[in-house]
């Protein structure tokens, strides 16, 4: 009898809490009808997409999401590209005043959840749990990231494209990303493709260095991976040999047994595309084990501060390779006003990252410009096919990092130009002046897929 | 009628007599045969590999030394995870947090000679520090784990202080990462420790030769101080019975208090020797040595001092030597990415032939 009782009550209330839900206002957040007119004059037909519309009420802020990695061993990449989009948002004014500008008469709201995993590192699990949370907010209008790829890579990805949700990543760069195989629709990057950059670092290494035979080690994750083929598939294009391949786990720290094994081969290069602190212990653990005069190699993951203050003084000849930031279509702008209101306002740089995000941040904005529909009071419909079909769409947009194309597959970085740094001459803190690449080449998508 | 009566006799005096064979001792046995064969065969395929593709013998002897300096550090700090066992029955999940902190408090040091130049100066007297302010920082967090944590969980259910201590690492690992940050810190290490020494006719790096014989020595004077002393004979009292011990006037929880600060002692040991060899110094570190660590106690026998010294020992050679000597002849890519895979399935067969460990009982306990 107490248990009936307490049914009817429970059933009572959850009735009417459902009639409460039914009646309230819709006040903004995602629509599956209705409609507008577009800030150019179409009409938004909510209803014919089947992902509906965000609505974003007059007076209320247009709400971009971020995931990306701000904590643990790899925040610096992260926060850097917080910090791009960030800058983004206080330039819609067209002045780095630390004041943040507006969309449409919108103020833009940058929320970020942290893609961070268990181990410390931006994962699988951290990715899936950041991209969940932000999806589950309903008036999100576009995100930006994921930080790294395996956070991404049929994770992120995957839960924002299927809930129409458009996902841009500064920094994604495995090539499986924006594979025919594997390209989720919503998903795009202002990244450079890794194909790209393992080409370059491999004519590097076989035409600059004059050296014939390389070792790859790489950590499991689809960045390093994804790298260390693309670096070994262009090095045998170009006559050279590899002698060995090997795989770590991100959180090894004795490496000296697999270095030992690679070492039987004798290469004279060893090209480590890994993250902190694997990138580091490859130099200095590797140093002892392969003979005098081997160089080592890493990439854009390697190239950050944290190296600096673990590896001080090099113990063999260290190279990272990276986006070119002396080569950035933004040239003086960059120079001149990017970069000192990056280090105003936030200190010395982390990565080059920040860039990309900054580019990615803008091109959503003029996506959103394009399809968001005003009602004449302020309050502003925006269709998440029409804005991912606009982003997509964008075509010879002059970016900081270059001028942006996207391809159907979501690679907007068609053109790239990547550095390679001698350790220690890098653009970070700790870093030794003169910073600039020793080698530096552009090459476009077309030239390497 | 009596025909068939006698088939159902027969048929089930057969069907007992197979109930009554030894089963598990028969799979056991044929499990064996197959581990060995494996084992072996892939052996023979790496060592007879054509001479252009086998590993050098100098090859060799680098993965055994290696694998053992790496395997004294894991003894080091399996030796507090066995201490505690060995006393409190209960496995103290936060001892790696305890030798990170240790490891911490060392780079402070390090970072700071290695600035001023006094790394490089006086190389033995900066060691001599090091080790000695990450001693008594590991001590004192072990000290305070157990009077804050453990102690007033003195009587609880067993599965109580296990989820405590799991709780416990977790706080001191993302406490050090308040305080000290993400970041790995590179840790100094004295130039004097650069380079090879020739010992017996095998040269090792310095670095290593240091490594191990701090552990031998730390490991005999343990052993020492265990057998010989009072301290030590109360403690093995404690182990062996706590209620009767108290009652012939053993003060239980000063012996147990001293257990944690002799595996804290231990662990500070350990993570300047491993801050050394690996250069490497971060938040996450004592979790990650703390699995590796306890597998080893375990795979020695959990509870004896010489056992989790053979089981770090052999963990070390495990992972240093195995994907070289048993994966390579199989021909799988990359077998160092199977490092762990491979460790791990060699600690489940054999706790499955030994399920007390390689030194323990022989016999399984619950934890």
């Amino acid at each position: 009898m107490k248990n009936r009782k307490y049914f009817a009550m429970w059933a009572l209330l959850g009735a009417l809490m459902l009639v409460a839900a039914a009646c309230g206002d819709d006040d903004g957040g995602e629509t599956g009808g209705g409609g507008g007119t577009s800030a150019t004059g179409g009409v938004v037909d909510c209803a014919a997409d089947e992902f509906g519309c965000v609505e974003v009420q007059a007076g209320e802020p247009i709400l971009l999401g971020g995931i990306l990695t701000i904590s643990a061993d790899t925040a610096y990449l992260g926060t850097d590209a917080q910090h791009g989009v960030e800058l983004a948002i206080d330039y819609l004014d067209g002045t780095f005043d630390a004041t943040p500008g507006q969309l449409l008469g919108h103020d833009v709201e940058f929320q970020v959840e942290d893609e961070t995993g268990t181990g410390g590192v931006c994962s699988t699990d951290g990715g899936q749990a950041a991209a969940t949370a932000i999806s589950a907010a309903p008036d999100v209008v576009a995100v930006i990231g994921t930080s790294c790829s395996s956070a991404a890579l049929g994770v992120a990805d995957q839960i924002m494209s299927d809930k129409g949700i458009l996902l841009v990543s500064p920094s994604n760069t495995n090539p499986g990303l924006t594979s025919e195989e594997a390209h989720e629709p919503f998903y795009a990057r202002t990244a450079h493709n890794d194909k790209i950059q393992g080409a370059i670092v491999a004519e590097f290494v076989f035409n600059e260095l004059g050296l014939t035979t390389a070792a790859t080690i790489n950590d499991e994750s689809p960045y390093a991976d994804g790298l260390a083929a693309a670096f070994r598939d262009n090095f045998e294009a170009l006559g050279g040999t590899i002698t060995g391949i090997e795989a770590v786990n991100s959180a090894d720290t004795q490496l000296e047994p697999v270095l030992t094994s690679l070492a039987q081969g004798e290469p004279e290069a060893v090209y480590g595309p890994n993250f902190p602190p694997v990138c580091g212990l490859t130099l200095l653990q590797g140093a002892d084990i392969f003979p005098a005069g081997t160089v080592f190699l890493g990439s854009d993951g390697c190239l950050e501060t944290s190296f600096v203050g673990q590896v001080g003084d090099p113990p063999a000849d260290y190279y990272a390779s990276s986006p070119d930031t002396t080569a950035f279509q933004g040239g003086d702008f960059y120079s001149n006003e990017y970069s000192p209101a990056f280090k105003e306002q936030y200190g010395t740089q982390t990565s080059v990252f920040n860039a990309h995000a900054f580019d990615a941040a803008n091109v959503i904005f003029d996506a959103i410009e394009a399809v968001a529909a005003d009602d004449g009071s302020g309050n502003l419909t925006i269709s998440r096919t029409a804005l991912k079909d606009a982003f997509f769409a964008t075509s010879g947009y002059e970016g900081m990092t270059g001028i942006i194309t996207c391809t159907p597959l979501g690679d907007c970085a068609t053109d790239v130009t990547i550095g390679i740094f001698k350790y220690p001459h890098w653009d970070v803190e700790g870093g030794v002046e003169p910073i600039k690449p020793v080698y530096s080449d552009t090459k476009s998508l077309d030239e390497v897929i | 009628m009596g025909t068939a009566t006698e088939e159902r006799q027969e048929r089930g005096a057969q069907l007992g007599r197979l109930e009554r064979l030894p089963w598990r001792k028969i799979i056991l046995i044929v499990l064996s045969i197959l581990i060995v064969s494996i084992v072996a065969i892939g052996a023979f395929r790496t060592l007879t590999l054509p001479p252009d593709q086998r590993y050098a013998p100098a090859a060799w002897r680098d993965f055994i030394v290696l694998g053992v300096a790496q395997g004294a550090i894991y003894a080091l700090v399996a030796l507090g995870y066995t201490l505690v066992y060995g006393i409190l029955r209960m496995i103290n999940f936060a001892h790696g947090e305890v030798f990170m902190f240790g490891a911490f408090a060392a780079f402070f040091f390090s970072d700071a000679y290695e600035r001023s130049g006094f790394l490089d100066a006086n190389p033995w007297a900066s060691i001599a520090i090091m080790l000695v302010v990450a001693m008594l920082t590991s001590m004192g967090v072990a000290v305070l784990l157990e009077r804050v944590a453990y102690r007033p969980l003195r009587n609880a259910p067993r599965l109580v202080p296990l989820i405590t201590a799991i709780g416990a690492s977790l706080f001191l690992q993302n406490s050090a990462r308040g305080f000290f940050g993400a970041q790995t810190r590179g840790f100094g290490v004295p130039t004097i420790l650069d380079g090879t020494w020739t010992v017996l006719g095998l040269t090792v790096d310095r670095i290593q030769a240091v490594v191990l014989l701090t552990v031998v020595v730390a490991v005999i004077l343990l052993s020492t101080f265990i057998s010989k002393t009072t301290t030590g004979k109360s403690m093995r009292a404690v182990a062996a019975d706590s209620e009767i011990a108290s009652l012939m006037g053993i003060r239980v929880d000063r012996v147990i208090v001293t257990t944690f600060a002799i595996g804290g002692l231990l662990a500070g040991i350990a993570a300047v020797l491993f801050s050394m060899t690996f250069q490497a110094v971060d938040y996450t570190m004592g979790f990650r040595i703390g699995i590796a660590a306890f597998t080893a106690a375990v795979l020695g026998g959990i509870g004896s001092i010489w056992g989790a010294a053979l089981g770090g020992i052999s963990l070390g050679l495990l992972q240093s030597l195995g994907p070289a000597l048993i994966l390579t002849g199989y021909a799988i890519p990359s077998p160092f990415q199977l490092k762990d895979a491979f460790t791990f399935l060699v600690l489940v067969l054999v706790l499955i032939f030994r399920p007390g460990g390689l030194l323990g009982s022989g016999e399984a306990e619950k934890v």
